[in-house]
């Protein structure tokens, strides 16, 4: 085991030495780090193949003639879990949180290695148990990614028998996973940090993925009870949502329990769970424009600050998916004022990145351009959001692809390119080679223009009233035909970026071997993390003495100054200061 | 360089998109036109803000992408600045948020004269019940639906004369100002009628409503927007808004709760007389 911010020679590091503790039961972050984001990379293809079932049925329905309407269902539900959950949860917090939180804040390792191995193992079970529902009687639940009772565990739903049991064990093991991980970020930022580095000269990645973790602790536990009381009333007959009611011809035993009484437990986890994945995503962004910018983050403590209330307020506002749910009407007022607050401290995030950007000395390198098509995309989400948060204005459109439309620009497509982004430029420090740029590039203009192409326009049928997760939409007159041949071309864009996120796999393997050998510091960075003694990083990061940090990580551009960026570890000197 | 003309190009291809797209909103058949106004107006202001923000960020890309020589300019911070956009945002955020919960008020205040219509979803078909001449709903139970019509109480007097309608299809009258009492014998629901705008989950083991003033005579679908099982998508029926005339006509056509469960105990009687023979 390595502590975690002690100097050291190199023999009393105790590195692993055969293959099997290297890369297999590995405690080192950085290995870790690699195997949640291959493994989530790897669900996230399973899951984007399904959206492409579900895109075949919409444009062009019934061509496919194994997708039925339980398949559909099915193809909706699990898409959504695994993107939300075990691609972008596991992708941010276990992927880049394990390989930046260490080597940013300057210690050896997370404070509980063997910890950190438990939590990518139960993660890995989580998984395996989540696919294996694909292949038990009746297959995986299709009740919705929100799985609402009393549908998701009576007759009339696919899966409703051993899916929705798989898919809730397969949930509480990864809350397992995540709280293992998730002590460890926490306490590692809180108790780790080297010399020097207060919290306020952290890096704006390790401030996002720091508050997305804390509220992942509080957030999980309510999707964990909500879990094991639906696996009571579907197991041993329990009524905590289920209220006296019939199934298809059939009066159940069941009474007493209250659907949303789950949707309250439901959306508690899962509004803050938006910013669990959101909050990373603007961490690193912020970064990102930061180094390739050659300028400072614009108003650095506000953007601290923002992260920090944006955090605190997601836990006030979570009704706001359940306007028309039926719950007491007067709610709406109550959760509408929060959710429009949350705009202010947003915005003020969205201001500083273009502000950033502004009188900045612009490298159009890959990672940037990502940085910026966020930017745009997550202006986009963020402004549909006003329509949807603002009660009344809900009512038309809540159900509809509007709604469809929104979350995908805002927690799909807009922390995807910031993943795009981060991998582009971390890939050298992590690999010790650099991506190819042309590949990239390619890359880049498919998958911004191709995301905006599928779903600027999905909007504007939630303005028709064209409800989501529909099978089939034969004999609706009031939806004009022209819309068909919209969701024709939607299909048609999505499958031809899909099939294109095949050249980020392809250049991620490919410049494994051939890639161009990195320099330790390849984009001038300030960071911490690019000041390691070698590249990639050896166990225990630091060589035989931990760094001193002497100032901000985002000293770019100083006057004075002989280079245009000066690392984090350097002292600061007479005439040229810090920007902090 | 390129970035910034894209940039450009996305945003006159967004605006030229939202003036000219086909796909807008459904003839309105209720008084709920502020909900299409206040869209509008939220519309305009978001779409103003994008625009800004969009074509500020392509400006400064075309003014300070990395060229020799070129150097970024050193400002930490600009509180004054940060202020004063926080503050444009948040008078931005009440403009929309103020309209928005004076309609939501008036949206479930339903007025003194409305009449009530009960919906009942059931995988994956739509009922209904009128409370008849009396004005009240006789006392169900989802747990008797299939002994009794709607599983309504045979013993209570009030439920007598409530209009049962088994076929998908409401008819309301014009003008008159209608509470929807929302119901569910199995799971959720969403009574959704494009043309009203409204919409409400049902909920077993609850009564959920909103209410409406239909304005213009004519059939309108209803869709459920609440995933509900395999039938989701084809869980239909239609609301008709009638003019005096041809409503009591249809209604004249119904039968009450008392009326039914007679016909059945005839059949029964008749089926139990053959056999004993």
């Amino acid at each position: 085991m390595v502590d975690a911010n002690i100097d050291a020679h190199e023999g009393e590091l105790h590195e692993p030495t055969s293959f099997i503790t290297k890369y297999v039961w590995s405690q080192d972050h950085k290995v870790i780090a690699v195997q949640y984001a291959v493994t989530a990379i790897s669900v996230g293809l399973v899951a984007l193949v399904m959206s492409w079932l579900m895109r075949m049925q919409l444009g062009f329905p019934g061509t496919l003639e194994f997708i039925d309407a339980a398949a559909y269902y099915q193809y909706v539900t699990m898409h959504g879990m695994i993107m939300v959950i075990y691609l972008l949860t596991a992708l941010f917090l276990g992927g880049f949180g394990n390989y930046l939180i260490p080597l940013m804040v300057g210690a050896r390792d997370m404070v509980f290695p063997y910890l950190n191995m438990l939590s990518y193992w139960f993660y890995l079970l989580s998984v395996i148990i989540l696919m294996a529902s694909f292949f038990v009687p009746g297959g995986a639940t299709g009740a919705g990614w929100t799985l609402y009772p009393p549908q998701s565990i009576t007759q009339g739903t696919p899966g409703y028998d051993w899916g929705i049991i798989l898919m809730l064990v397969s949930l509480i093991v990864f809350i397992v996973a995540f709280t293992a991980g998730g002590l460890n970020y926490t306490i590692t930022v809180l108790q780790a940090r080297t010399r020097g580095m207060t919290l306020m000269r952290m890096p704006l990645s390790v401030w996002g993925i720091f508050t997305a973790t804390i509220m992942g602790l509080l957030a999980f536990p309510a999707l964990f009870v909500g879990g094991v009381m639906m696996l009571l009333d579907r197991l041993l007959g329990t009524s905590f949502f289920m209220p006296a009611m019939v199934s298809l011809g059939e009066p159940q035993t069941y009474n007493g329990g209250s659907p949303l009484l789950f949707q309250h437990l439901f959306w508690f986890f899962g509004h803050p769970e938006v910013y669990i994945v959101a909050l990373p995503a603007f961490g690193i962004v912020s970064d990102l424009i930061s180094v390739h910018a050659r300028k400072n983050i614009f108003g650095y403590r506000q953007m601290v600050w923002a992260i920090v209330i944006i955090g605190a307020l997601s836990f006030v506002v979570w009704a706001h998916h359940m306007y028309v749910a039926g719950m007491n009407p007067y709610f709406g007022f109550f959760f509408a004022t929060t959710t429009l607050i949350i705009a202010l401290p947003t915005a003020v995030k969205v201001y500083n990145w273009v502000l950033t950007l502004w009188r900045g000395n612009i490298h159009l390198t890959v990672p940037m351009l990502f940085a910026i098509a966020f930017i745009m995309t997550f202006v986009v989400g963020g402004l549909t959001g006003l329509f949807l948060g603002n009660v009344v204005v809900d009512v038309p459109l809540s159900d509809t692809y509007f709604v469809v439309a929104h979350f995908h620009m805002v927690m799909g497509v807009a922390p995807i390119l910031v993943v795009f982004g981060a991998i582009y430029h971390w890939y050298p420090k992590i690999t010790g080679r650099m991506l190819n740029d042309k590949i990239g590039h390619t890359h880049f203009w498919v998958t911004f223009i191709g995301t905006y192409l599928i779903y600027f326009p999905m909007h504007f049928l939630g303005f028709v009233g064209m409800p989501r997760r529909y099978y089939t939409f034969d004999d609706m007159g009031f939806i004009p035909e022209s819309a068909f041949t919209l969701n024709s071309f939607i299909t048609v864009v999505a499958i031809f970026v899909g099939v294109m996120q095949l050249l980020f796999i392809f250049n991620m393997i490919w410049s494994l071997f051939k890639g161009k050998v990195a320099d330790p510091n390849p984009w001038n960075a300030a960071s911490l993390e690019w000041q390691t003694p070698h590249t990639p990083p050896k166990h225990g990061n630091w060589g035989p003495a931990l760094p001193e940090v002497h100032r901000w990580a985002y000293d770019y551009s100083l006057p004075g100054a002989k280079q245009d960026f000066i690392p984090q570890n350097e002292p600061q000197k007479k005439g040229v200061g810090t920007g902090e | 360089m390129v970035v910034a003309v894209v940039l450009i190009l996305m945003v006159v291809f967004s605006v030229l998109f939202a003036i000219f797209n086909p796909w807008v909103y459904v003839p309105l058949a209720a008084d709920w036109g502020e909900l299409d106004t206040l869209i509008d107006i939220t519309l305009y202001i978001t779409g103003a803000v994008f625009v800004a923000i969009t074509l500020f960020m392509a400006w400064g890309l075309i003014k300070y992408t990395n060229r020799p020589g070129h150097k970024a300019d050193f400002e930490p911070e600009n509180k004054k600045l940060e202020l004063w956009l926080t503050i444009a945002t948040g008078i931005g955020v009440i403009a929309l948020l103020a309209p928005g919960l004076v309609i939501w008020n008036k949206f479930i205040t339903v007025p003194d004269d409305a009449v009530v219509v009960e919906v009942i979803g059931e995988q994956w078909t739509w009922q209904f019940r009128l409370p008849g001449p009396d004005g009240e709903f006789g006392d169900v139970s989802n747990m008797e639906i299939y002994e009794t019509p709607f599983g309504i109480d045979e013993h209570d007097p009030v439920g007598q004369d409530d209009i049962l309608i088994e076929d998908n299809e409401l008819h309301i009258l014009v003008d008159q100002p209608v509470r929807m009492d929302l119901r569910s014998v199995d799971v959720l629901h969403d009574f959704y009628v494009p043309n009203f705008r409204a919409k409400m989950d049902l909920v077993p083991g609850t009564v959920t409503y909103f209410w409406i003033t239909p304005t213009v005579p004519g059939t309108y679908e209803i869709v459920c927007a609440e995933l509900c099982g395999l039938g989701h998508s084809e869980m239909r029926g239609y609301v008709v808004v009638d003019t005096q005339a041809d409503y009591d006509e249809w209604l004249a056509e119904q039968s009450s709760f008392a009326e039914l469960m007679a016909a059945t105990n005839t059949d029964t009687g008749t089926q139990a007389a053959q056999l004993e023979e």
